[in-house]
């Protein structure tokens, strides 16, 4: 289809994919010769494409159907019998309708080249030729749904989505995922009051245009397990209530109590915010305990590159060794693991890995499982320390897991010598990377949701260490541990394990309902925004915080998201610039606080067993549960 | 012999083995994906010999992509393109029809029929009743001077016509093993049928 006219070439339609362009080249694309070779080439293409647009989820954004608009003629020609093939079944992900396929093999080179599962193929020849897995399987790729975008026609479509929507009844709005903490540029499509799909949007310096499945396909947990309404709980109970008495009965708890008794923990997916105006309601309270690592975390975060991705997603273009202690960027960051395959495939690159063996999409040398490996190559005697020493930007990746142990701040800070004695802190190069999988981590500790002098953190607040406990969508903490006696107040989106111990339950937004600041592990600031209406009663949660300030008479200083987002400047100069973002030097940075002899060694596991489903809303989705029912027993016996 | 012989598992034997390594080794460092026909062949070639039936179970592709290290998709796609690569398993004498036009111009189609009414075979891509024969239709052998061409197994069968066909499977059917590969009149390699045509001496005459 892309046959163009060039001057002084013989008197032909030439290709122009294939056409180096040269000197003085005068090419036309409009000519009648141009349309008269398109026009054949599309006739080719129809031969064997079902005419069947009407039942085709493509329609209205198909590349076929645009080309066959300006090319195609009116009836067809052809009277022999069309080519059909049997449907495959690809898994939960991806609806595989081949007689819909027109070969061009961007499925296949997708699946090898950047996701690094070669699992599609080209199978048989000439006109039998089947784009397929040949032996059946479901795409075990973290990326797969990218290959539902690069069909250029109807054979692979979205099986949840499937006949769902037409494209032109859909209102787009552009957003941030927060499924995972890269912060990928998403679409959001909705109608009427449901977000129907999530499509990648293009940002090169981010996910370029890539998308997780997890991030792309959880959106049915989006109306799913929903809390549209305030609870309270009676007699053991959850029963409805207004908001006028949830806040009555949080006003009275937690005047009741002195101000050190109070806390709040922070969840993955909170924006900036209401993460602000939860830190300033608890400072007006008097109260120095919030936390926003409800993992349990404890690492010197007081220096923004302590707990950055300093070298930034796309400087891993740039660097020719990695180090990975204790991630699994295939689980924790795919968009970003897919980035470094690239980088690994442009050649002279090396990547080595302490912590469990795992599949990655490149090969890695594995250093060692616990934090020995660590020492060994601070005393230069690991054999992976003669790559890391030849190297010019050498880059570690962290992962935020690991500073979850208990030795966490330990890990930390030797990780940081490592990087320190590797050269890798330096004026052009800073290559100290924290892959973090909480998408609210880095703005929470931009903004210090730390405890105050003398506060509590996550692990204190539980077991008993507070009376009243604010679980701000915090639902990835072990609930267990929270102290029989504690009134939990849970303000959140989902019916999850934190809703289910709460007190009180504020509904507030998910992510597609609200318009937040999100930092992402590098510190972009960049921005949500609401594409539908919360359910119900739920509110925004900022809002439902500022409302809940005034009651209690401690009014919080903005009424506007607008004057909200002024306050926040003004406190915290990288969210004054639209999509902040800058560079770090390695240079003049004291290192973290942390004692490094204090590492035990433990193998570094990754946090996530699965992939699938590791937030409130990819729990509540059926789609990400039939994934795990495909994928996750198979890893297990695999592993057996 | 039963025709869906699932096969489990596979791996190269001793004979085969060795012309594995010597497969490989024709190719650099790196490059060991290039041999994967080969090894296609080879496998074959070892189901032929240990059970009678040349074929590639899936279970040798992937013993191929273990062995070159490549994923296994790759391995079918080149198993699937070729013709030569039998995927499911074939009968004892694997008949394959030239039917492209030069073979088609001297009567392949009869010689279709006659394989066909020999063996009882419907159509192409099946087998006989007794597991002897399995029908294929291939693209040009590369053999269109002495058309029609049957190629069984590793042989040609050239300057067929439907008598000779019958008195061959025939011969097969009773147990007979297979004939000298070749013309089936007596034709010198593939020089002109009668007399010397072309490249005559100054006479005229044939030498
Ligand atoms: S991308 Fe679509 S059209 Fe292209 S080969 Fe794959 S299935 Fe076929
Ligand atoms: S056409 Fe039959 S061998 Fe060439």
């Amino acid at each position: 289809m892309c046959l163009v006219e060039i001057e002084k070439m013989p008197p032909r339609p030439q290709v122009a994919c294939g056409m180096p362009v040269s000197d003085g080249m005068v090419v036309h694309t409009d000519t009648e010769m141009v349309r008269k070779g398109r026009r054949g080439v599309m006739e080719f293409l129809l031969i064997n494409h079902p005419l069947d647009c009407p039942i085709c989820d493509q329609g209205g954004e198909c590349d076929l159907q645009d080309e066959a608009v300006s090319y195609g003629r009116d009836y067809s020609r052809y009277d022999e019998a069309k080519r059909a093939v049997a449907q495959p079944d690809w898994g939960p992900l991806v609806k595989a309708t081949m007689t819909r396929c027109i070969h061009c093999t961007r499925c296949v080179r997708f699946t090898a080249e950047v996701a690094g599962v070669a699992e599609l193929g080209a199978t048989f020849r000439g006109e039998s030729t089947q784009i397929g897995t040949y032996v059946q399987k479901a795409l075990s790729s973290e990326l797969s749904g990218n290959i539902i975008d690069l069909c250029p026609v109807g054979a692979l479509t979205s099986k949840p989505y499937a006949f769902t929507a037409r494209p032109w009844e859909l209102r787009k709005t552009d957003s941030i995922d927060v499924l995972d903490a890269v912060g990928a540029n998403i679409r959001v499509d909705a109608r009427g009051a449901e977000v129907l799909r999530i499509l990648p949007r293009i940002n090169d310096e981010v996910n370029e245009e890539w998308l997780g499945d997890k991030s792309r396909f959880s959106v049915d947990g989006l109306k799913r397990r929903r809390l549209d309404r305030p609870w309270l709980r009676e007699n053991g109970k959850l029963r409805p209530a207004s908001w006028d008495e949830v806040f009555e009965v949080i006003t009275a708890r937690m005047k009741s109590v002195a101000p050190g008794r109070l806390g709040a923990i922070a969840g993955d997916q909170c924006d900036v915010e209401s993460l602000l105006a939860l830190k300033q309601f608890f400072t007006a309270l008097g109260s120095p305990n919030i936390d926003c690592r409800q993992d349990g975390a404890v690492f010197d975060s007081s220096c923004r590159s302590f707990y950055l991705f300093n070298s930034t997603i796309a400087g891993i273009d740039e660097a020719d060794a990695l180090l990975i202690i204790g991630s699994n960027p295939r689980h924790e960051a795919p968009v970003l693991n897919a980035r470094i395959r690239k980088r690994w495939l442009a050649g002279g690159f090396t990547a080595g890995l302490i912590g469990m063996p795992n599949q990655l999409t490149y090969p890695v040398e594995q250093v060692g499982a616990g934090s020995g490996a660590i020492k060994a190559l601070l005393e230069g005697t690991a054999p992976f320390a003669n790559i890391l020493a030849a190297a010019k930007k050498p880059v570690i990746i962290l992962g935020a897991g690991m500073l979850a142990r208990p030795d966490g701040a330990a890990i930390h800070s030797a990780a940081w010598q490592l990087a320190l004695k590797y050269n890798m802190l330096n004026a052009e190069w800073h290559g100290f990377n924290v892959l973090h999988h909480a998408a609210a981590r880095v703005g929470a500790l931009d903004i210090g949701f730390v405890p105050g002098e003398a506060g509590k953190a996550t692990v204190q607040m539980l077991s008993g260490g507070v009376d009243v406990l604010w679980l701000q969508a915090a639902d990835e903490l072990d609930i267990a541990a929270i102290g029989k006696e504690t009134f939990v107040i849970y303000q959140g989106h989902h019916g999850d394990a934190g809703a289910a111990r709460a007190d009180v339950i504020l509904p507030g937004c998910a992510y597609t309902e609200k318009d937040g600041t999100y930092v992402n592990t590098e510190g972009r600031v960049q921005y949500s925004a609401m594409a539908v209406k919360p359910p119900g009663d739920a509110r925004e949660d900022w809002r439902i915080i500022r409302a809940l300030s005034a009651y209690m008479g401690y009014a919080l200083p903005y009424d506007t998201l607008s004057e909200l987002r002024a306050h926040l400047a003004v406190l915290y100069p990288i969210f004054s610039v639209e999509n902040g973002f800058h560079r770090f030097a390695g240079t003049s940075i004291t290192a973290p606080a942390g004692d490094m002899t204090a590492m035990d060694d433990a193998p570094l596991t990754a946090v996530f067993p699965n992939y699938y489903q590791t937030d409130s809303i990819s729990r509540a989705s059926p789609t990400m549960a039939a994934c795990i029912a495909a994928h996750v027993p198979a890893a297990a016996e695999a592993a057996e | 012999m039963s025709a869906q012989v699932e096969v489990q598992t596979f791996s190269f034997d001793s004979i085969s083995q060795e012309a594995v390594a010597k497969a490989v080794a024709l190719y650099p460092p790196g490059k060991q994906m290039s041999a994967v026909k080969a090894l296609l062949d080879i496998a074959q070639r070892q189901m032929a010999r240990l059970t009678g039936v040349a074929w590639v179970p899936q279970a040798a592709m992937d013993a191929i992509a273990r062995h070159l290290g490549v994923a296994p998709i790759r391995v079918y796609e080149n198993a699937t393109f070729y013709t030569m690569f039998n995927t499911k398993p074939v009968g004892k004498y694997h008949l394959q029809v030239c039917t492209t036009t030069p073979c088609w111009l001297r009567g392949s189609d009869d010689i279709v029929n006659a394989c066909r009414s020999a063996t009882g075979i419907a159509s192409f891509g099946q087998t006989s009743e007794d597991g002897l024969f399995t029908l294929t239709e291939v693209e040009c052998l590369g053999a269109c001077v002495n058309a029609p061409i049957l190629q069984i197994n590793d042989d040609y069968y050239e300057d067929l016509d439907a008598v000779r066909i019958e008195k061959l499977l025939d011969g097969l059917k009773t147990g007979g093993a297979l004939p000298p590969a070749g013309s089936t009149i007596g034709r010198q390699t593939s020089a002109p049928i009668a007399n010397q045509t072309t490249l005559l001496p100054a006479n005229g005459q044939a030498e």
